[in-house]
């Protein structure tokens, strides 16, 4: 435990240290899809000031705070956490880079990953060198993930795998996906599950891009024919994959109720609402309630997710709370975006109009409660793990 | 950010809490003194004061527990749960805030009578059927050294039964805050037969006599002694609804998992899995503005008016879920008196209107976040 005088020591560097190096276009501003940093060797930096907050970020370990500094990270407890989402809100800087390493893999890897695949695979991920990508659902395969098909056999040191990924986000500009592969066919579901680690290069990967009903095309179908795995590319047990993907699943959940970005990148609703009012327009009355009962809900949610951590931190976590955090949060954003398109009016009506990405982000939001596991399915698991129904 | 995890000494409290309330104080107790028509059991509050409870913020040099507005709030999650009935909120939370934000001789005086149990105290505040303290129009008019009060209250809480009356009123520049006997000449107390067969009175001020000595605080800024005090009772009422909430869902999932229809019990169907899992998780939500705003009141207490107004607005519209699912998926039986949850659905109803409806505190959120 530190003392608070070395936590407030740590807030005025830190302090200081965003002063200088968090570039101006970098802060305020609602978080939009478009807007974040990716990273990886097919991405095209926004501008400079987004690459360079990317690499000063990275050099002191910030893209990921809390990861060890020898994985990449700053090491920060979680007390010093707290004073790093402070002090990042207090300035509205927005995330020095956001992926699916740092969000997904990344935890698993810490978790299940050996000293050696650590040392090889976080550090490019905190420095926003690697991009991954997430091949779990198939065409047969989406709540009942546990069903995948792809098939990877054993081929003494390798596995060749081949079959089909669907709804595989960013798999166009990804380096290297983290895969759920079949490698017992004849086990129960989800014991014949291996989580391989595959390069996008490797002959035989291949993907095609989907549009989506927002016009962009963020997803792909993946396709794998005879891509050989070396065996090292495993994380965990042969055939226990699914204790790996369940584990990242907590995580990807909780990225995409809004740890990410912070429900509402921080800033209130209210404001956002009435920026997109013109010149001395009132915020119409069923809209200011709609957006009070929003922002109340967006706060106790944020809350709550800060009330897990400090759980874990303490050891009593809540064993499935990612999946209520997955279902508030997500459903939340839809309302939020409901009523931005609402305050909008038919200047948010426009594909790159007067509000920008605003209907393009708001038709992206219908998909959080879809993506890595439906609110249907998170109130399943809340139901049979929490409350002991129908188990 | 303030630690949102319940500390070793508040995880005690809460046990030690359940202990003697599960004993003393199930829904049963609370069934057996409305069918005998009363709304306060002096020997309970006795028995709570000997705990500590009656002095949970009085300052121990006035003989109190001094255990702070987090504590309050785990003691009045607890007694939601089974809906205890106590002058706790009133007295222990409201009262005794107000009063530690007074320093005099006669202020501490009147903590440790809080503390021993011995004294008993009502807000009278409400004149119209919303809460709107600033709004006051009852009168205290200059007399000699002293004033006189005219005018009516309503929706009193614990205001028929209480031994003192902390009334708000205008004065010449402001309003002002008085603490007086509930039985001085001109003051008539009408209990109102409330939906949750609790206590709560109209008042009515016939040219009260109050003294310099009866101002708490100043005269004309009762709000520096009354804005806490109304604080911290919203948020332990609003810990009291999360509490009733947790009850009413207990209740309620326990019927899932014993009541059969079509060959198998209810808690099989998805349809009802999927309504509880959300009220479950409400209710975490919930939680969390819970604890937030007694660690604000704790540590930061003239910044914690938007994590209290976040509290209450929480708490009450998931009180309202918790019992409306609740009478839904008990059936029939819900809607009988023989069964308790429609207890839990009345109390959840006055919780809602008493120091701020929904709408009064999410407006004050909304204001904090600047719209
Ligand atoms: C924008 C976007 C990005 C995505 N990115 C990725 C990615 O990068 N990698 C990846 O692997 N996947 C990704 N997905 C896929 C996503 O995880 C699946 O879409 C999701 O798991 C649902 O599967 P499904 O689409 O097959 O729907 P289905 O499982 O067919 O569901 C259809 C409907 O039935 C309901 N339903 C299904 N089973 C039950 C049940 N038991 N009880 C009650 N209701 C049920 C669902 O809730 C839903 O409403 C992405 C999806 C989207 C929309």
């Amino acid at each position: 435990m530190q003392s608070n005088q070395e936590l407030e020591g740590f807030r005025v560097e830190l302090r200081d240290w965003l002063e200088a190096n968090c570039p101006a276009e970098m802060r305020g501003g609602e978080a939009s899809e478009s807007s974040i940093c990716w990273g990886g060797k097919n991405f095209e930096f926004a501008s400079d000031a987004q690459r360079d907050w990317m690499e000063r970020a990275a050099s002191k370990g910030y893209t990921v705070p809390t990861w060890p500094v020898e994985y990449g990270g700053a090491g920060l407890n979680r007390a010093q956490e707290k004073i790093f989402k402070e002090e990042m809100d207090r300035i509205g800087a927005r995330s020095p880079l956001d992926s699916f390493g740092i969000w997904m893999l990344g935890p698993a890897l810490l978790h299940f990953g050996s000293h050696e695949q650590k040392l090889h695979y976080l550090p490019p991920i905190a420095r926003g060198e690697i991009r991954w990508c997430q091949g779990y659902s198939e065409p047969g395969a989406g709540s009942d993930l546990a069903s995948v098909q792809t098939k990877g056999e054993d081929k003494g040191d390798h596995w060749l795998v081949n079959g089909q990924k669907i709804w595989t986000s960013y798999a166009d500009k990804a380096d290297w996906i983290f895969a759920l592969i079949r490698t017992d066919r004849e086990a129960p579901k989800h014991k014949g599950i291996s989580f391989l680690l595959i390069n996008m290069e490797d002959a035989g990967v291949e993907t095609r891009p989907i549009k989506l009903i927002s016009g962009a095309s963020v997803f792909c179908e993946t396709f794998f024919t005879d891509v050989k795995v070396p065996k090292h590319q495993i994380v965990g047990t042969e055939n226990r994959g699914w204790d790996v993907a369940k584990y990242l699943l907590t995580h990807e959940r909780e990225m995409i109720s809004g740890g990410g970005q912070g429900l509402s990148g921080g800033r209130a609703l209210g404001a956002v609402l009435n920026e997109s009012l013109g010149e001395g327009q009132e915020m119409e009355t069923t809209l200011r309630a709609d957006a009070m009962r929003c922002e109340v809900d967006a706060l106790a949610t944020g809350l709550t997710l800060e009330r897990y951590k400090d759980q874990a931190e303490a050891g009593t976590g809540a064993g499935d709370a990612s999946a209520m955090l997955k279902y508030m949060g997500t459903e939340l954003n839809k309302q939020r975006h409901e009523l931005l398109m609402a305050a909008g009016g038919s200047d948010a009506l426009e594909w790159d109009g007067p509000l920008g990405n605003r209907p393009a982000d708001w038709l992206r939001t219908k998909a959080n409660s879809i993506e890595g596991g439906t609110s249907e399915v998170m109130l399943s698991i809340v139901s049979r793990r929490v409350l002991g129904l129908g188990a | 950010m303030a630690n949102l995890v319940m500390t070793e000494d508040e995880t005690m409290l809460a046990d030690a809490a359940r202990g003697f309330l599960d004993k003393s104080a199930p829904v049963k107790a609370f069934r057996d003194l409305r069918d005998a028509g009363k709304t306060h059991d002096a020997k309970m509050w006795k028995e709570m004061a000997d705990m500590g409870w009656a002095g949970v913020l009085v300052p121990e040099s006035a003989g109190g527990s001094d255990m702070g507005h987090a504590a309050a709030g785990v003691l009045a999650h607890e007694m939601g749960k089974t809906l205890v009935v106590s002058p706790f909120l009133s007295t222990a939370v409201i009262a005794a805030t107000a009063l530690r934000n007074v320093s005099d001789a006669r202020a501490e005086k009147a903590l440790a009578a809080i503390a021993t149990g011995d004294v008993t105290y009502a807000l009278a505040v409400d004149e119209t059927s919303k809460f709107n303290p600033e709004a006051t129009s009852m009168v205290a008019t200059r007399e000699g050294n002293g004033f006189r009060l005219s005018g009516k209250k309503t929706f009193v809480v614990d205001g028929a039964l209480a031994d003192r009356l902390l009334v708000l009123a205008k004065t010449d520049d402001g309003l002002t805050l008085f603490d007086i006997p509930a039985d001085r000449a001109g003051i008539t107390r009408n209990a109102q037969n409330m939906i949750d067969a609790r206590d709560s009175a109209r008042i009515d001020f016939d040219n009260v006599e109050a003294t310099g000595e009866d101002v708490l605080g100043q005269v004309d800024s009762a709000m520096s002694v009354l804005k806490p005090a109304i604080e911290a009772g919203q948020a332990a009422l609003a810990a009291e609804m999360a509490g009733l909430s947790a009850g009413a869902f207990g209740m309620t999932v326990a019927y899932l998992k014993e009541r059969k229809q079509f060959g198998t019990v209810i808690g099989n169907f998805q349809a009802l899995q999927h309504r509880a899992a959300h009220l479950w998780c409400e209710i975490e939500v919930t939680a969390s503005a819970i604890v937030n705003a007694g660690r604000l009141l704790d540590e930061d207490p003239d910044n914690a008016i938007m994590a209290v107004s976040l509290a209450k607005a929480r708490a009450t519209s998931t009180a309202q879920l918790a019992v409306q699912e609740g009478v839904q998926m008990h059936g029939g039986i819900g809607m009988t008196d023989a069964y308790d949850i429609g207890f839990y659905m009345k109390r959840a109803r006055v919780g809602a209107e008493w120091l701020g409806d929904y709408g009064y505190h999410a407006n004050q959120v909304a204001k904090h976040r600047g719209f």
